[in-house]
């Protein structure tokens, strides 16, 4: 029992909770973005396979990691864009179309990578992102080497989630977006167009997610392998409503997520086989379950989440 | 208000045109709109109101037509040119996002989009001066959710206000306000054309165009057929105008009170009672007062959504048991809601489903669980027959009628069948007079072959006109019944304003 204690203050339980953490935090901060306009991505699985892939396969071809990130994010905000138009302009089932770009962009990708590397069997190493330390702050007890001895990777995605949350709640952009998703009424009667603000939603919300996607490959694995990505996107789903559309609280349940994850490799080591493993990896998931029940009866979602708009009607 | 004859125009329409497939909403109307005037448009429901405006406000494209704003021509089907010409519109529905701030309702599409801040500041302070110069006082904080109706209306005519709006369409303001609400808009309406503004107002309410406008225009099947100076006319030459005849005033012949069909002792539930109110057949019971008082509780309990916390309710002598919706349509209760888009309709159904929706179960509609849809379809064009519904047909999606009509379409499900017991919430909120006539004809009907009817109103004109008793309800509570004509109207509004209930008690 101490033993499974213990494990809390380790700062490497930490470390690894905040690593596991990063690529979630981009794709929840993506899928939040496009619900706040109201469209549901359930792209985003296969978006963050797509992200992973072009990221990867940039910096393997000889190009410089942050043009990886680019890449990724590039690639992502193409398949939002296409999951924008079916649902936005044509008002197509955002349930059926986001699962259909999952499918595309997931199989896509496989081709692709396929043409690229016939002969290759073990996936290839890439160079990725080191830990960069920063001085004195890397020193501080626990949360020092978690939150300042990371990737550059890392650090991006907490300055996403503070700049996405300034967009949303300081910026006139954040406030259009945010109507698109309550009322598209009240956004189209002070001459703002619901389908220009859901588009861009939808593309930059995207392309989040593949840079998510890429951070497995970049700064997590170091190469690219299928089904690497596993389930993380349909995690990122739940953790939008765990977080109550907001991307502070968002953030925070991508790190509890991350924690949980870290905390049930090391209990499988301390706990030993008296307990199978599998039910080890299922934790996170169950207590994700238990914690999304217990916050999100409170939860107002976005009113027009789902229902598309068309001009010109009642 | 004053005469602006010599004013210059500010807005000019000319042959604007809009047709919905076979039928012509708007044909070929013209007409200009002057600084500092109150334009009344005036017309049946379905008349093309509500669709000229929006064409104004580039919702909907004129399938022909020009507008022109202080002389520059209006590029078609562009909100944002209407606004940055200086156009601003207050829905019927109102257009607000219900978990955001007033201030962000106000603010959001005033700035460019790609500034990186929204100035809250800048923001904060206008809003305030405006409300402190023109009367509608709000809080800026506040979540639009936890407004009444009437301080919503403000945040929109400040949404206006704050783009320096110079021509104001208000579509029907006052249809959800309560007569205090009103009069305070009417006072900011005032100092709004002090200022120079034009307003153009949408209303059925007579006595009102009377009292605000400078002119009146009246539609009549999307035409435009007739323009009065508001001082040379009066309500009943508008009345003629907009229905094309006269309108005769029913005539009341004494009440032949029957069994008691519902009474309720002691009834408490929320915010209402105790109450203790018998309806008889054969009679009208009116509940007046201002909206907000426990009418909306009274009308759940009679219509089983709300099942009382304590006292009795009784249908024709039997305790009612088990209270739900069902067991209240069962018993013969037919209702008139008062939220028509919330409860009343279903968007998105045809007219025909609405109007079999409570009754899709009768033997009328049904056989062994499978629908009647030709014998559905028979009875809503019947209905759209006798109560004048004006639609494309049974088919039309509902959503698709203009607001008085969807009030049509329930009140001909409600009434049709000869039900026993009539609850009608505000039932001719929204409807234009020649409508509002035939509801009032229809509700007599009902009382002459011996129905129970509860009216509730905010309409003191209509409850006095119709009702054989009449209560009066004050935060909760019921005053004594009081008999046709037995009280004024000055009694009864002394009543509503709380005088003469035991409210400490
Ligand atoms: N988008 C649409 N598609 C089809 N028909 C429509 C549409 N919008 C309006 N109509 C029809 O056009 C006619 C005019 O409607 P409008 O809403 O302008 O009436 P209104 O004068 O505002 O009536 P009310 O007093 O009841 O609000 C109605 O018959 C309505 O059913
Ligand atoms: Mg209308």
């Amino acid at each position: 029992m101490a033993a499974a204690l213990e494990i809390l203050f380790t700062a490497s339980f930490w470390v690894a909770a905040v690593r596991i953490a990063s690529p979630l935090i981009f794709a929840t901060l993506g899928e939040l973005i496009c619900e706040r306009a109201g469209v549901l991505n359930l792209g985003i699985e296969g978006i963050m396979v797509a992200g992973a892939f072009a990221g990867w396969i940039t910096v393997y071809s000889g190009g410089d990691l942050w043009t990886g990130v680019a890449v990724a994010a590039l690639t992502g905000a193409a398949f939002g864009l296409l999951h924008g138009l079916l649902t936005v302009p044509l008002g197509l089932s955002q349930h059926v179309t986001g699962i259909g770009i999952t499918l595309l962009a997931t199989s896509l990708t496989y081709y692709t990578y396929r043409l690229a590397l016939p002969e290759v069997t073990s996936p290839p190493k890439i160079e990725a992102f080191r830990p960069l330390e920063i001085p004195v702050l890397s020193d501080l007890p626990l949360i020092g080497p978690a939150l300042f001895a990371q990737t550059p990777f890392t650090y991006l995605a907490f300055v996403a989630a503070a700049l996405v949350a300034w967009l949303l709640y300081r910026t006139p952009l954040g406030l259009a977006l945010r109507a698109a998703g309550e009322n598209p009424d009240a956004l189209e009667a002070q001459g703002l167009s619901v389908t220009a603000i859901r588009m861009g939603a939808v593309a930059a919300g995207s392309a989040l997610m593949a840079v998510g996607g890429a951070f497995l490959t970049m700064s997590a694995f170091n190469s690219f392998f299928f089904e690497m990505v596993n389930g993380r996107g349909w995690v990122c789903i739940a953790l939008v409503v765990f977080g109550s559309w907001r991307p502070g609280k968002a953030l925070l349940g991508a790190i509890l997520f991350g924690a949980f994850d870290a905390y049930q490799v090391r209990l499988q080591g301390v706990v030993g086989d008296a307990v199978p493993y599998q039910v080890f990896l299922m934790l996170p998931y169950v207590l994700s379950i238990l914690a999304l029940v217990a916050v999100s009866r409170r939860a107002s979602y976005p009113r027009a989440l789902m229902v598309p708009y068309r001009k010109g009607e009642r | 208000m004053t005469g602006a004859a010599a004013a210059p125009v500010v807005l000019r329409l000319e042959g604007v045109t809009k047709r919905f497939g076979p039928l012509t909403a708007n044909d070929a109307i013209s007409f200009a709109l002057r600084r500092g005037e109150v334009v009344a448009l005036l017309g049946e429901n379905g008349a093309g109101k509500t669709t000229l405006m929006s064409i104004l406000f580039g919702h909907y494209l004129a399938d022909a037509g020009r507008v022109a704003v202080e002389g520059r021509p209006l590029p078609p089907g562009d909100t944002r040119a209407a606004l940055a010409a200086g156009l601003a519109m207050v829905h019927q529905h109102f257009t607000l996002a219900d978990s955001m701030s007033v201030l962000e309702n106000i603010a959001l599409g005033t700035q460019p989009l790609w500034s990186p801040r929204l100035d809250r500041g800048r923001a904060l302070k206008r809003i305030r001066e405006m409300s402190a110069d023109f009367g509608l006082e709000v809080d800026p904080a506040a979540r639009i959710a936890d407004l009444s109706v009437g301080e919503r209306q403000r945040v929109e005519i400040l949404k206006a206000l704050y783009r320096e709006a110079r021509v104001l369409i208000l579509d029907e303001p006052t249809a959800v306000l309560t007569p205090q609400e009103s009069e305070a808009l009417f006072a900011t309406l005032r100092r709004l054309v002090a200022r120079g503004l034009a307003i153009i107002f949408i209303s059925h309410k007579l006595g009102e165009v009377m009292a605000v406008s400078d002119r009146v225009l009246v539609l009549r099947a999307g035409r435009l057929v007739g323009e009065r100076a508001t001082a040379e006319t009066d309500r009943h030459a508008l009345a003629e105008l907009m229905v094309g005849a006269e309108i005769a005033r029913p005539d009341i012949g004494p009440a032949q009170p029957g069994p008691a069909l519902v009474e309720m002792k002691g009834v408490t539930v929320g915010g209402l009672g105790p109450i203790d109110l018998t309806l008889r057949g054969g009679e009208i019971t009116g509940i007046a007062g201002v909206s907000g008082n426990g009418q909306a509780a009274l009308a759940e309990v009679l219509s089983g959504t709300l099942a009382p916390e304590a006292g009795t309710l009784a249908i024709e002598g039997r305790a009612a048991g088990a209270w739900s919706p069902r067991a209240a349509l069962a018993s013969g209760i037919a209702r008139v809601p008062e939220d028509r888009h919330g409860v009343g309709v279903i968007g998105d159904m045809s007219v025909t489903e609405n109007l079999v929706a409570e009754a899709y179960r009768a033997p009328a509609f049904s056989r062994r669980g499978w629908m009647k849809r030709p014998a559905a379809r028979d009875f809503a064009r019947r209905v759209i027959r006798d109560y004048e519904v004006k639609c494309s047909g049974p088919e039309a999606p509902a959503r698709l009628l203009s607001g008085g009509n969807m009030q049509k379409l329930i009140l001909g499900r409600a009434l049709d069948g000869a039900p026993r017991i009539i609850l009608a919430s505000q039932p001719t909120r929204g409807l234009d007079v020649g409508a509002v006539a035939y509801v009032h004809a229809r509700l007599l009907e009902a009382r002459a072959r011996g129905a129970a009817v509860l009216l509730i109103s905010e309409d003191l004109d209509e409850i006095m006109a119709l009702s054989d008793r009449i209560h009066v309800i004050s935060r909760g509570r019921l005053s004594p019944a009081s008999a046709r004509g037995e009280l004024s109207i000055r009694e009864i509004g002394a009543r509503m304003a709380g005088l003469g209930f035991d409210h400490a008690a």
